[in-house]
C-alpha cells in the first residue's frame, strides 16, 4: 500500500486516477494544480506522484522541479500524464526529473500496471 | 612442489561435478518439480562442457552440451523430469566418467538415443527442434541522476527476470575513486544475458521509462560475444587457471592425497626423532637441551594433530555413492527401497574412507539384495511395502562406527548352519551359540545365497569385508532378528598411521598398547596374583574381568616383576586385562606394518620404532580381547 499524489485540474481525471489506484489498496490524494501539489508534497510524504502538465497556477514542469528541490523526494517516482501530440514534451519533463509517463488517453489497467512498476520495491 | 597440470584438475574438478550431478539427479527423482535441482544439473553440465572444452576434452565437452540442451528444456519447463528420463541421463554419467578419464566405450550414441526417447516420452519432442526461445544481449546504463528522479534499476532487473531466466554482470568501469563517489548518483552499468521467448517488445517494455535517457541496447545475442569471452578467459595463464580451479570460495585448496600421505611420513619419522631426542636429553643433565627437547615435544605433537586433521574428511563424500548403487539395486531387484542416511559429517581419515568403499558397497548390496523381501512377501508379512536400508556413522571416542542395517528378512540361523555343515566348516550337530553360528557368514568360501545373482556374488563376500575392516584395525559385528531384520556395524580407528600408545615392558621386550583401547591400569596384587592361580579372573568393581598373562603369552624366560600391573583395556563391550611387568609411559606411536611374512600373526597390528632406536610390537587389541573372552567363556562352561 502506497501514498500516492495525484495532481490534475481535471476532476475527472482525478477521479478516475483515485478509483484505479484505490482499487490496488492504494492511498490517494488529490490537488488540483501545481501549486497546492507543491504544498501537500510538502507536508506529506507520498511514494508516488502523478502529475498533468499543463495547469493553472503552477504547470507540472514547475512543479516537478520544485519537488526534486525537495529533500524528501530524491528517489520518488514522478509520473506525468501526457497526450501523444505532445512531442517533445517526455525530454523536457525527463530532465526536470520526472521518471516516467503516462500516454493519455489511458485506461486504469495500463495505469495500475505503470503504478506498479516505478512503485515496485 | 610441482606444478599441477592443469587438465589434471579439471579432471578431479570433473569428477566432482559429475558427482554432483548425480546427488542432483537422484534427488530429482524423490522430487521430480524441484526447479532448484533441475537448475543444478544444468549449470553443471554446463561447466563441464566449458571447462572441459577448455582443457582439450572435446568428445567430453559434446556430450555434456547434448546432455546440457537435454536439460535445459526440462529447465524451460518443456519436458518433465520423469523417472525415465533421469534414469537415462544417470546412465550417461558413467560414460561422461570414462570420457574424464580418457576412454570412449562407443556407447554415446546409444546413451544419448535413451535420453532422446525419454525426453520424448517425457512430453518433449526430441532434442532437434528449437524452441522460439531467443536469447539476447541487453546493455544499459542509466543517467547519472536517475536514482534521484525515482528510477530504480533493481525492479527493472526484476521484471526482466520475469521474462526468462537471466545472467546479469554489473558493469563498474565508471565508478569513480571512493572520495568522488556521490551516493545519489548512478555509476552503474548492466549487461543481461536473458533468454526468452517473450518477443522484443517485451523487453523494450521494460525500459520504457528509461529507454530515451539510458543508454541501453538490446540485440540478439551471438556467438561472437561468447566466443570473445572465451578468448579472453584462455588468456589467462595455465597458472592462474589452476589458482582459480583450485581455490573454492571456502578458500580450500586441493591436494593430492599422496602428498598428504608423504608429509604424514615425515611427521612420523620426526615423531620418531623426537623421541629419540627426548631420550638422550633424558640421561643428560643440560637445562637448555632439555627445554628444547621439550618444545619439541609440542611442536611434533601439535604438528601430529594438524597433520591429522588434514587427512580427515567427511564421510558424506562416500556416503554419496551409495545413493547411486541402492538407486540401481533398485531398478534390478524390482524393490523398491527407502536410503536413510545419518551422520554424514563424521569425519575420517582419508586413506580409511577409501578403504571403505568396497566393504561398503557390499554389505548395502546384502542388505538389499539378501536381506530386503520383495514388495509382495513384504505385504504379505504386514510390512510396509518399500525396505529401508539405513546406513550411518556415529564416533565414538577414537572410533568411527558405522552401521549398515535393514528391515528385511534378517538372516536364516538355520540355513547358516546347514550351509556351514555343508561346507564342512562345522561337525554336524555341534553346539553353537547364535552369535557363534553368525560368526561363520565371515569364514571364507560362505555365502547363503544359493544362486549367485549378478549382485552379489562378485568375489567379495562377508570374509573380505571383515579382512579388510580388520586390516583397518578395525572390527566387524552383526546381529539379526528375524523377520525384523540385520545390523552389520563396523568400528573402525579415526586414523591409521599415528597413535597415541601405552608403551609397556613384558619381560625383556616392550609393546605398545593404543591408548585410545586402554580403560585403567591397576596393580596386580601378590595376594591375587595367588588367588587367581589357573582362573585368570580379576576381580574389579565387582565385576570379574578375565586377564591374559602377557609373560606366558610371549614366552619370557626371566622371572615376573614382584608388582606386576594389569593394564585393562577393552573394545566397546568387552573387557579384559593384560598382565605386564611394568609400565613405561605413553607412546606417540607411528604405525609401521609388519612384513608380509609376518602378517599372519594375530597379536600383533604392527610395530613401531622407540626413540632409542629399538623396536616395539603394537598389540593387537581386538584380537586379545577376543581371546580373553573366549578363555572366560572356556572356563565358565568348565564350571
Amino acid at each position: 500500500m502506497s501514498a500516492i499524489l495525484i495532481v490534475d485540474d481535471s476532476a475527472s481525471i482525478r477521479q478516475t486516477v483515485k478509483i484505479s489506484l484505490s482499487g490496488l489498496g492504494h492511498v490517494v490524494t488529490e490537488a488540483k494544480d501545481g501549486s497546492e501539489g507543491l504544498s501537500k508534497a510538502k507536508t506529506a510524504r507520498f511514494d508516488l506522484v502523478i502529475t498533468d502538465l499543463n495547469m493553472p497556477v503552477m504547470d507540472g514542469l514547475s512543479m516537478i522541479k520544485a519537488m526534486r528541490t525537495l529533500p524528501t523526494y530524491a528517489g520518488v517516482p514522478i509520473v506525468f500524464l501526457t497526450t501523444e501530440s505532445d512531442a517533445g514534451i517526455k525530454s523536457q519533463a525527463k530532465s526536470a526529473g520526472a521518471t516516467g509517463w503516462i500516454t493519455k488517453p489511458f485506461d486504469a489497467e495500463q495505469l495500475c500496471r505503470i503504478a506498479t512498476k516505478v512503485l515496485a520495491k | 612442489m610441482s606444478q599441477s597440470d592443469p587438465a589434471d584438475v579439471f579432471r578431479v574438478e570433473a569428477q566432482e561435478l559429475l558427482d554432483q550431478i548425480e546427488q542432483s539427479l537422484l534427488d530429482l527423482e524423490n522430487r521430480p518439480g524441484d526447479a532448484d535441482l533441475v537448475a543444478q544439473v544444468f549449470r553443471a553440465m554446463h561447466t563441464l562442457k566449458g571447462s572441459g572444452a577448455m582443457f582439450g576434452f572435446e568428445a567430453l565437452a559434446a556430450f555434456a552440451h547434448t546432455c546440457e540442451s537435454a536439460f535445459d528444456r526440462v529447465r524451460k519447463g518443456e519436458v518433465r523430469a520423469t523417472p525415465e528420463l533421469v534414469s537415462a541421463v544417470l546412465g550417461t554419467l558413467d560414460h561422461l566418467r570414462a570420457l574424464v578419464q580418457g576412454e570412449e566405450d562407443g556407447t554415446g550414441t546409444a546413451l544419448l538415443a535413451a535420453v532422446d526417447a525419454a525426453m520424448t516420452g517425457a512430453g518433449g519432442v526430441g532434442c532437434a527442434k528449437s524452441s522460439s526461445e531467443a536469447r539476447w544481449t541487453i546493455r544499459f546504463r542509466l543517467s547519472r541522476d536517475s536514482l534521484v528522479n525515482g528510477t530504480r534499476p533493481l525492479p527493472l532487473l526484476d521484471e526482466l527476470r520475469e521474462l526468462g531466466i537471466c545472467e546479469v554482470t554489473a558493469l563498474t568501469d565508471e565508478i569513480p575513486p571512493l572520495d568522488s563517489v556521490n551516493p545519489t548518483e548512478c555509476y552503474l552499468g548492466w549487461e543481461i544475458n536473458l533468454l526468452t521467448s517473450q518477443p522484443k517488445s517485451a523487453i523494450e517494455e521494460v525500459f520504457l521509462f528509461v529507454s530515451d535517457e539510458a543508454a541501453l541496447t538490446i540485440e540478439p545475442h551471438s556467438e561472437k560475444i561468447e566466443n570473445e569471452k572465451t578468448e579472453k578467459a584462455t588468456t589467462a595463464t595455465p597458472a592462474e587457471k589452476a589458482t582459480e580451479t583450485k581455490s573454492g570460495p571456502s578458500g580450500a585448496i586441493r591436494v593430492p592425497a599422496e602428498r598428504l600421505d608423504e608429509l604424514m611420513n615425515r611427521v612420523g619419522e620426526l615423531v620418531i626423532a623426537q623421541s629419540r631426542l627426548k631420550q638422550i636429553s633424558a640421561t643428560l643433565s643440560d637445562a637448555n637441551l632439555h627445554s628444547v627437547a621439550e618444545e619439541i615435544e609440542r611442536l611434533a605433537s601439535e604438528l601430529r594433530d594438524s597433520m591429522m586433521s588434514v587427512r580427515m574428511v567427511p564421510i558424506s563424500q562416500l556416503f554419496g555413492r551409495f545413493r547411486r548403487l541402492v538407486h540401481d539395486l533398485a531398478r534390478e531387484t524390482g524393490k523398491t527401497i527407502d536410503f536413510e542416511t545419518s551422520g554424514e559429517t563424521t569425519e575420517l581419515d582419508k586413506t580409511v574412507i577409501e578403504r571403505l568403499a568396497d566393504p561398503l558397497i557390499h554389505l548395502i548390496r546384502n542388505a538389499a539384495d539378501h536381506g530386503l523381501e520383495t514388495p509382495e512377501v513384504r505385504r504379505a508379512s504386514g510390512k510396509n511395502e518399500t525396505g529401508r536400508v539405513m546406513l550411518s556413522a556415529r564416533q565414538a571416542g577414537a572410533e568411527v562406527i558405522i552401521s549398515v542395517s535393514d528391515d528385511g528378512r534378517g538372516i536364516d540361523l538355520s540355513r547358516v548352519r546347514a550351509k556351514a555343515e555343508k561346507n564342512g566348516l562345522i561337525t554336524a550337530g555341534a553346539t553353537l551359540s547364535d552369535s557363534e553360528t553368525l560368526q561363520l557368514i565371515f569364514q571364507p568360501g560362505f555365502s547363503t545365497t544359493e544362486q549367485v545373482t549378478n549382485l552379489s556374488g562378485r568375489g567379495v563376500g562377508m570374509d573380505v569385508v571383515k579382512r579388510t575392516i580388520e586390516g583397518l584395525r578395525g572390527t566387524v559385528d552383526i546381529s539379526s532378528k528375524p523377520g525384523q531384520g540385520s545390523e552389520v556395524d563396523l568400528r573402525i580407528p579415526l586414523t591409521l598411521a599415528i597413535i597415541d600408545g601405552l608403551l609397556v615392558r613384558v619381560g625383556q621386550g616392550r609393546f605398545v598398547i593404543p591408548l585410545s583401547s586402554v580403560e585403567e591400569c591397576v596393580e596386580l596384587t601378590t595376594e591375587q596374583d595367588l588367588r587367581s592361580k589357573g582362573r585368570s579372573f580379576l576381580t574389579l568393581r565387582d565385576q570379574l574381568v578375565p586377564f591374559i598373562r602377557l609373560r606366558e603369552l610371549f614366552a619370557s624366560r626371566s622371572g615376573p616383576d614382584q608388582y606386576q600391573k594389569i593394564v585393562v583395556v577393552s573394545t566397546g563391550t568387552d573387557r579384559v586385562g593384560l598382565v605386564v611387568d611394568q609400565i613405561l609411559g605413553d607412546h606417540q606411536t607411528v604405525i609401521k606394518p609388519l612384513s608380509r611374512f609376518h602378517a599372519g600373526i594375530e597379536t600383533f597390528s604392527g610395530a613401531t620404532i622407540l626413540g632409542d632406536g629399538g623396536v616395539a610390537l603394537i598389540l593387537d587389541i581386538p584380537h586379545l580381547v577376543a581371546a580373553g573372552q573366549q578363555e572366560e567363556e572356556r572356563l565358565r562352561a568348565a564350571i
